[in-house]
């Protein structure tokens, strides 16, 4: 059923060939048309579909899906009622290789956001893209891109070369903290440094998909365990197409064997579960499909409350969640129109 | 820390441990039952120890007071292990494995002769002089046929029950190259156990390598995740469908979120695994059982840990554990769920680990 | 039930599909070697239109690394999260028995009679071979 202030938390815009041109300086567009992108090997899993989109989001002007804002409001943001469309684009920008590169791709990337999207479209917000491996780097495109209205959040992918609370990545956290952002963090990323596993490269892309759970579990592990919080008391972390089932069995083995070794972490003056329930906020798809869908209600429970479950779509990708058939399962009219709206108004600032 | 025993209340049924560790005092321990040439070149490199170092000996979690011996590691001592834990748990059968290295080792040849060695050694001197003690055939997978012909030399002296393999491993453990492993261990009726731990040069987390030792420790179970997603995709089950896979020491509270996740990621992506041809989490029921400790979840809610048992949907996954020397629970009342019918905690206590291991015939009452 | 004209054998040939409404109901009908089938374009897992996916063939397994692959143009893959059906029953490949689309009969007819035959907006002529969809 179609929510009043429908907030969709996870949307993709994008590129096209030649789309950063008017916003990459000369030697870097240059380079990019010389070399290109250089980064992403090791991970050769054929998506379930081509661009990984629904086979139906493929735009009638022949743009790639994702990449035609007034498709996206036909086929989208009007018949859905978003009010709002948080937009996250996955882009190889982010992890390129070339340090220099990555950067100039970033800024020209959240540039055309800003110039394509949400210039154009006022129910869209963005994510800032940075080159995250290079945390000096992407804490200066964050300070840069931050006074933007349009931005509300920081995006960072799952998959980095290091666990996301090591002092490397730090300066990104307080970039953000510093212009008042929270950090969203993305399924996806990776280039060949780490394979998917703690075993090494799984062979199907069902267990690709799947392996992006522990990633988002590991990431949260450090995040709480190397003391970010602590140090950041005002961080605001975002979980998004990680899904969130996962999420209390985490807090709960967490709890238990900090409880054993505390004095490992005496920087640690609570309970890991404690800071989850503080400091991260999830979007709710890939949704949860218990067999028994009231199951949802527990997982919600064991979580703490409703109060940091965010909805989202993956508009245009094949895992789409629909609005009016995800979380298949009797809420209060208040916590659905949380769940749906309220608590990523709150979380994002949105009027 | 209460009294390290088994609860006067729980019910007069068998009980197996299904997680009990053994180690050898010292490298020096195992060299008696290498040949000459593999003795002289670990005198000669200077190799000091293969113990596994996912759990520093003063940690607070290696071992439970008492439990190390003045002469060596925790779970060095088998006379320490009956008075500690066999006699006072009165406990049927305790299955121990020994974690010892071997799987970092790059040399196949010497790994393969270390781990014939453990286990001409655990079988002389655990074994054979415990009646209540069982084993884990130590196999070097970095040559799997090599592995599988160990498993053929020993599988079929009855104190061994399954074969031991590392969570995290060089390859996911559903890569057909270790199907030889596989083959061995179904061939002899053991079950395949996978331990917490692994040295394997991967790093140790999808994101690479973290700061903690909690964060290494807490990490394990996404490593059994992805060892669960590889097995079923990789259709062990179906090619195996006699071989049960035992996860020691994962946890088990992360399972039911793994299966609805994996369940609905076949539905749209099955063509690319069309072998796996029924519901990965009625293969996961099927195949695999859980030593319970650590019960990752609270302990002053029972009603909690009882919710997550329910949506396993089967009482017949989840055995008995101490994960002695380990110190994973302060009060031994608190080593099986509270709440659970008398047929389910009998199953709990030992049916389950009758059913999955090849135990000799055992009266049914002890 | 009441037979619906959806249009003439040749529009629909083998392998092609049309999609109508029909007392406003989405319908997919396709033609199979021939045959024709029509399916309900709503999916049951999600509410995805059906009928717009990927149709192609069946992807079956005696062991693993071994690969039959048949029926190509019969199994229909939802656009969203690509789920099977067989084209010619409608039943999903992985849960037969209870996740399964609307199908409805087909039958082809010569000539044109009055009634029960409604033609929704669609010329009919007296040679021609029609697809009739009965809902």
């Amino acid at each position: 059923m179609p929510v009043d202030q429908l907030v969709d938390c996870d949307i993709h815009n994008e590129l096209t060939p030649g789309a950063l041109h008017p916003y990459l300086p000369p030697r870097w567009r240059a380079y990019h048309e010389t070399y290109g992108g250089r980064g992403d090997g090791g991970a050769g899993y054929p998506k379930g579909a081509p661009r990984a989109a629904r086979a139906d989001a493929w735009p009638p002007s022949g743009l790639p899906p994702g990449a035609d804002l007034e498709f996206l409001r036909e086929q989208h943001l009007d018949p859905y009622g978003v009010r709002y469309g948080v937009l996250n684009c996955l882009t190889t920008a982010c992890r390129e290789q070339n340090p220099g590169y990555a950067a100039a791709l970033c800024r020209a990337v959240n540039e055309w956001q800003v110039a394509e999207w949400l210039e154009k479209e006022p129910r869209l917000r963005a994510g800032i893209v940075v080159p995250y491996e290079d945390a000096a780097l992407a804490a200066a495109e964050i300070d840069r891109a931050a006074a933007h209205p349009g931005f509300v959040q920081v995006l960072l992918l799952v998959r980095t070369d290091e666990p996301l609370g090591r002092r490397r990545y730090r300066p990104i956290f307080e970039a953000a903290v510093r212009n008042g952002l929270p950090v969203g963090i993305h399924f996806g990323g990776g280039r060949g440094r780490n394979p998917l596993t703690a075993s090494g490269w799984p062979s199907f892309y069902v267990e690709d998909h799947t392996a992006m759970a522990q990633a988002f579990q590991a990431q949260v592990v450090s995040l709480v365990v190397e003391g970010v919080f602590e140090e950041l008391p005002e961080l605001r972390v975002v979980l998004i197409e990680g899904g969130f089932g996962w999420l209390p069995s985490l807090m709960w083995r967490m709890d238990k064997h900090w409880a054993r070794l505390a004095d490992e972490v005496p920087h640690l003056t609570r309970a890991p579960s404690a800071y989850v329930r503080e400091h991260f906020w999830v979007t709710t798809q890939p949704v949860e499909e218990p067999p028994d869908p009231r199951d949802l209600l527990a997982v919600f429970d064991n979580m703490g409350g409703t109060d940091r479950i965010m909805f989202s779509t993956d508009y245009p990708h094949w895992d789409f969640d629909d609005p009016r058939r995800a979380l298949r399962v009797k809420l209060p009219e208040e916590v659905r129109t949380q769940i749906f709206g309220g608590n990523a108004l709150a979380l994002y600032g949105l009027p | 820390m209460a009294e390290y025993a088994r609860p006067a209340d729980w019910p007069d049924v068998p009980l197996v441990d299904t997680d009990v560790h053994i180690t050898p005092r010292s490298l020096a321990a195992l060299t008696p039952y290498l040949p000459a040439r593999w003795r002289d070149y670990v005198r000669e490199s200077g190799v000091a120890s293969l113990e596994s170092d996912l759990y520093p000996p003063r940690s607070p979690l290696s071992a439970i007071p008492g439990a190390r011996p003045a002469d060596g590691p925790p779970a060095s001592d088998p006379e320490l292990l009956r008075t500690q834990l066999l006699d006072p748990w009165r406990l049927d059968v305790a299955v121990t494995h020994c974690i010892y290295g071997i799987d970092g080792i790059h040399n196949p040849d010497w790994a393969d002769a270390m781990a014939r060695a453990l286990n001409d050694w655990q079988h002389a001197e655990w074994l054979a002089g415990e009646p209540r003690l069982r084993g884990s055939v130590v196999v070097a997978a970095q040559d799997p046929a090599r592995a599988a012909a160990e498993i053929d030399r020993v599988g079929d002296r009855p104190e061994f029950v399954q074969v031991l393999l590392p969570v995290r491993m060089r390859a996911p453990l559903g890569t057909r190259a270790f199907w030889p492993i596989y083959a061995a261990a179904e061939r002899h009726g053991l079950a395949l156990a996978v331990y917490a731990g692994g040295a394997s040069g991967n790093p140790i987390t999808p994101v690479g390598s973290p700061s903690y030792y909690l964060e290494e420790y807490v990490g394990l179970s996404q490593a059994f995740q992805a060892q669960v997603v590889s097995l079923v995709c990789e259709g062990v089950p179906v090619r195996f469908p006699a071989l049960t896979v035992v996860l020691v020491e994962s946890g088990f509270t992360w399972l039911p979120p793994l299966m609805w996740r994996l369940d609905k990621n076949w539905k749209g992506l099955r063509r690319e695994v069309p072998w796996v041809d029924r519901l990965p989490s009625e293969m996961i029921r099927t195949s695999f059982r859980l030593t319970a400790q650590p019960i990752d979840a609270p302990d002053d809610d029972p009603a909690r840990l009882l919710e997550v048992l329910d949506r396993l949907g089967s009482d017949r996954m989840l055995m008995f554990a101490t994960d002695y020397p380990h110190h994973q629970f302060d009060d031994p009342a608190h080593a099986a769920p509270a709440g659970l019918s008398a047929a389910a905690m009998a199953r709990f206590l030992g049916g389950n680990a009758l059913a999955t291991y090849r135990l000799e015939a055992m009266s049914g009452a002890r | 039930m009441t037979g619906h004209v959806v249009g003439t054998t040749d529009e629909i040939g083998p392998g092609q599909r049309k999609i109508v409404e029909i007392d406003g109901r989405s319908i997919g009908v396709f033609n199979v070697g021939g045959r024709y089938y029509a399916l309900r374009n709503t999916c049951p897992h999600a509410g995805a239109r059906l009928c717009e996916g990927t149709l192609s063939g069946l992807v079956t397994s005696g062991a693993p690394g071994e690969y039959s692959y048949a029926r190509e143009g019969e199994i229909l893959r939802c656009p969203w999260h690509g789920w099977e059906f067989d084209v010619t029953t409608g039943r999903s490949w992985f849960d037969p028995a209870r996740t399964r689309v609307r199908a409805y009969e087909t039958s082809v007819e010569t000539g044109y009679r009055p009634g029960p035959y409604v033609a929704e907006t669609y010329p009919v002529e007296v040679e021609q071979a029609y697809v009739v969809v009965h809902v």
